[in-house]
């Protein structure tokens, strides 16, 4: 159920996703170590068009990426196709972009 | 089996997909036996309507190949001591394939694939022009070498847990196939193959398992080849060519 462009497509979101889940486990280890409150939290993300970017570019890879595994997944194990696969596959899509987007507006947009 | 075991209980499966049955035989057990002559004896002396196939009997051919004991292999270089120890067999036919009777897969869909993934000669030349020089020591040729060996006999096809999961998966003997004639500077069928091996059931389908390569009776790995399409069809998608 992978042709060449979702292939290439859930390669170069991992690819995206690398570094940024390493920055993502490097910044969860360093926000805990000394106490951070949620409030000194958002005081550093809300505005910053970095932690906006940051995230908002993870938050896509990671719903195209995991779109197209679930897709595989489906196919073969609840051997799924045609229309309801196309569904499973954009309705995942949506449902992740639309959790992790929701989370990145209100953690780095004042 | 041990030296005292006379007989080997051997378990057959009968019918088609639409209806099966299993079977049992006393087979009066030999040295140096195989599977194949189990299963020919059976045909012989207990029941003739057993229908099953093979041809060379030397591992040449690849039409022998059947499931024992779970595993799919080529029967006539199969040696009972080796795979039923105990002597107790269970012969079945193919996996991943439908079943015309007994222990004869329908090997139609497996050639249909692998038309599909153009794993077919393309001539550059015709038979007017001089023999082309093919240099052994060639890395490119080197490559393709080392698919040449297959005798098609749907072993790894049997064994890909991906084909199971994937009907239209086209399956690791026609994508070996195809990247061994990607690899021979005397096919001239390159972006048709790339473009046959990039579609829904193509090679990008493979999740490296590598039963293929760990059944292979000819030791090919279909797994290094299709490692090698899903590199040459990015490097494609590189160049602009969404359909590789």
């Amino acid at each position: 159920m992978l042709d060449l462009r979702l292939y290439m497509l859930q390669r170069l979101t991992a690819l995206v996703m690398a570094p940024l889940v390493l920055g993502h486990l490097a910044v969860m280890i360093y926000a805990i170590q000394g106490g951070l409150s949620t409030a000194e939290i958002l005081g550093r993300t809300q505005g910053s068009a970095l932690w906006f970017a940051f995230y908002g570019l993870f938050v896509i890879a990671v719903s195209i990426h995991a779109a197209i595994g679930l897709r595989v997944i489906a196919h073969e194990w609840l051997a799924l196709k045609g229309a309801a696969l196309s569904l499973l596959t954009w309705g995942a899509c949506a449902a992740l972009l639309f959790l992790g987007l929701s989370a990145v507006f209100v953690v780095t947009v004042p | 089996m041990t030296a005292a075991q006379e007989t080997l209980d051997v378990t057959v499966h009968r019918g088609t997909t639409r209806g099966a049955r299993y079977d049992s035989f006393q087979v009066p057990a030999h040295a140096s036996q195989t599977v194949l002559d189990v299963v020919s004896w059976i045909q012989q002396f207990a029941d003739p309507t057993l229908s099953y196939r093979f041809a060379c009997r030397v591992g040449m051919c690849g039409s022998c190949a059947m499931m024992v004991n779970g595993t799919p292999r080529w029967t006539c270089r199969t040696h009972i001591k080796k795979v039923a120890p105990d002597g107790k067999l269970l012969i079945e036919p193919l996996r991943n394939l439908p079943v015309i009777k007994d222990l004869a897969a329908d090997m139609d869909p497996f050639f249909d694939k692998w038309t599909a993934a153009e794993a077919q000669h393309h001539p550059s030349q015709t038979r007017h022009d001089p023999i082309e020089p093919i240099d052994p020591t060639d890395a490119t040729r080197a490559e393709a070498d080392l698919g040449v060996e297959c005798i098609n006999c749907a072993i790894c096809y049997a064994a890909c847990d991906t084909v199971a999961g994937n009907p239209d998966y086209l399956g690791p003997a026609a994508l070996q196939r195809a990247w061994t004639l990607l690899n021979d500077s005397r096919d001239d069928g390159r972006q048709s193959i790339l473009d046959a091996v990039s579609g829904t059931g193509g090679c990008h389908n493979c999740h490296s398992m590598g039963s293929c390569a760990q059944y292979c009776p000819n030791d090919l790995n279909p797994m290094r080849a299709i490692a090698g399409l899903k590199r040459e069809t990015a490097k494609s998608f590189f160049k602009g060519k969404r359909n590789a």
